[in-house]
């Protein structure tokens, strides 16, 4: 009983955990349910979600086909943009006067409306994949470089002081303090740039693409097929959590120290 | 033989005087405290012995200047400062990596003071995983291991609770016996002043002068039953005193 309880526990505690999510997303699909076979109203208005799945089905090949150049753009975007935000994060940080020129320059940057900037960055660029990464990395590149500056902020002043005291330079200090000081900013920064790059990638193949799912969704919805575009919502929605999972696995992987300390507080010795 | 000295040392932070004039010195083998209360300016002194900051009046050591920051001091900061994402064998070897040591040969080095240190067993643990007294010895451990001429400790007790404080105040005054470290502490504890030095530099409040320089003539090991207990008290009780009533009249005997 004790080694089936031991292997049964880590699935039975992730249970409890998604417990209340599975709940509350089954009892507002069966409301739906209700709602879409009992009111009379139109599946070409609302669609059943037996109805979205159905089709999904039999649509698969087609909503495969059109994810894989979202989950391209999504990724090529993103790395661009890390890539840049860790740069320029290094360098704000090396040289404080350039924070003061370049944040109003990006804060600008993220007040653009999607809608206009789309089409505009499609038509200059095509519709190839180049305006998608543009528009991915566009909207993820701020909020990981603010994650990432401000996570070289958070590193204790008395570390820096004592570093220096052992005759750290300032690389050194960048390497050996800051930057992993700022993993936790990086990582909270991560989940939520995550997100907003899958519905950059979309809102970039809905203004022009040749494939994408949001050039189905548009597609679909040009042909009165709502349930091919909650189709492709689905999908977009589970592209999104699988990439969001991925960034807490990563973190966890990455910052071990977390974990352990949450686990054996309580049952320190005692000095 | 005075290996550290300070001769009308000043800081000011903007328009805010902080040390207004403080001269010390601290011997070889020599066990210092700087006592005052908390915001008078006993940190900022070791921003200024560390080179984070700089200040006016004179700084030597070992009669030469002190420009090299680098070389002479072990700091131990107001907070452990342990990096959360090392181990403590990691974090206990920090100051040598620094110093350019290869890691394997730190690890050697260090690897045999964990039971001195009572961290035995936990060199792969992190600091998250440690209690706070066990945090303040693998802290200490990191700044002796550096094999500097002086340990500068901050407060290195404050945060902990009264019964572990007084544990490892035990404990390091033990562990100073044997190794006979050039130390300066800073705190505001005067039990613990009087504990662990041979000489107490009593600050005023901010700006911080010296008011009293306070030889302590206990014997030790400073285990302090009998005759050495009622004469620790009345030392704590006269020092309390200087702190609490401060007396410009009396003037300090330091000038
Ligand atoms: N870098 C700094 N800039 C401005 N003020 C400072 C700085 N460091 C310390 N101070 C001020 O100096 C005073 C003394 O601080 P500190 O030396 O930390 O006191 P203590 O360690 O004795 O408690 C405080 O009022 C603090 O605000
Ligand atoms: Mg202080």
């Amino acid at each position: 009983m004790a080694s089936s309880s031991v292997a049964s526990r880590p699935i039975a505690s992730l249970l409890v955990k998604a417990g209340p999510a599975i709940i509350s997303v089954g009892l507002l699909l069966l409301a739906w349910e209700l709602y879409a076979s009992y009111s009379g109203i139109k599946p070409t208005i609302l669609p059943a979600p037996s109805r979205v799945f159905e089709q999904a089905m039999l649509n698969r090949e087609a909503l495969v086909d059109n994810a894989i150049p979202t989950i391209r753009a999504t990724l090529l975007g993103f790395a661009c943009s890390l890539s840049a935000a860790f740069a320029l994060s290094m360098l704000v940080d090396f040289f404080q006067p350039l924070r003061r020129a370049l944040f109003p320059v990006f804060i600008v940057s993220q007040t653009l409306p999607l809608v206009a900037i789309a089409p505009l960055v499609v038509l200059w660029f095509g519709f190839g994949l180049a305006p998608k990464i543009m528009l991915v990395a566009l909207v993820t590149f701020f909020p990981m470089l603010v994650a990432l500056v401000e996570g070289y902020e958070a590193t204790e002043a008395e570390v820096g002081q004592m570093l220096r005291a052992m005759g750290a330079g300032r690389w050194r200090i960048f390497v050996l303090a800051r930057l992993p000081s700022a993993l936790p900013y990086f990582f909270a920064g991560l989940r939520i740039s995550i997100t907003y790059a899958v519905v950059g990638a979309i809102f970039a193949e809905y203004a022009g693409a040749a494939k994408g799912l949001g050039i189905y969704m548009l597609n679909a919805k040009n042909n009165f097929r709502p349930d091919l575009v909650l189709a492709a919502v689905g999908v977009s929605a589970a592209l999104t959590l699988v990439l969001f999972g991925l960034t807490v696995l990563l973190q966890r992987l990455a910052m071990p120290w977390e974990r352990a300390g949450k686990e054996t507080a309580g049952k320190r010795p005692w000095r | 033989m005075s290996r550290l000295e300070l001769r009308h040392v000043r800081k000011a932070f903007g328009g805010l005087d902080v040390l207004a004039d403080i001269s010390l010195s601290v011997g070889a083998g020599e066990f210092v405290s700087i006592l005052g209360p908390s915001g008078a300016g006993k940190s900022t002194l070791f921003q200024l012995l560390t080179g984070a900051e700089h200040g006016e009046g004179e700084m030597l050591f070992d009669g030469a200047r002190l420009d090299d920051h680098g070389r002479h001091f072990a700091f131990m900061p107001q907070r452990d400062a342990l990096m959360p994402w090392r181990r403590i064998l990691d974090n206990a070897t920090l100051g040598l990596e620094v110093q350019g040591i290869r890691r394997k040969a730190a690890r050697a080095r260090v690897a045999p003071l964990f039971a001195e240190f009572g961290l035995a067993g936990f060199e792969r643990h992190f600091p998250a995983q440690l209690s706070g007294g066990m945090r303040q010895r693998a802290a200490l451990l990191r700044t002796v291991v550096q094999e500097r001429d002086m340990l500068l400790l901050d407060e290195p007790f404050g945060a902990l609770d009264a019964l572990t404080r007084t544990a490892m105040q035990r404990w390091l005054e033990q562990m100073w016996r044997h190794h006979r470290w050039t130390a300066l502490l800073i705190t505001h504890d005067v039990r613990e002043a009087v504990f662990l030095s041979d000489r107490i530099y009593v600050l005023s409040a901010r700006p911080a002068r010296i008011v009293r320089e306070i030889e302590v003539p206990l014997p030790r090991p400073r285990s302090l039953g009998g005759d050495a207990a009622r004469q620790a008290s009345a030392l704590e009780a006269e020092i309390l005193d200087i702190i609490l009533n401060p007396n410009p009249s009396k003037g300090h005997d330091h000038d």
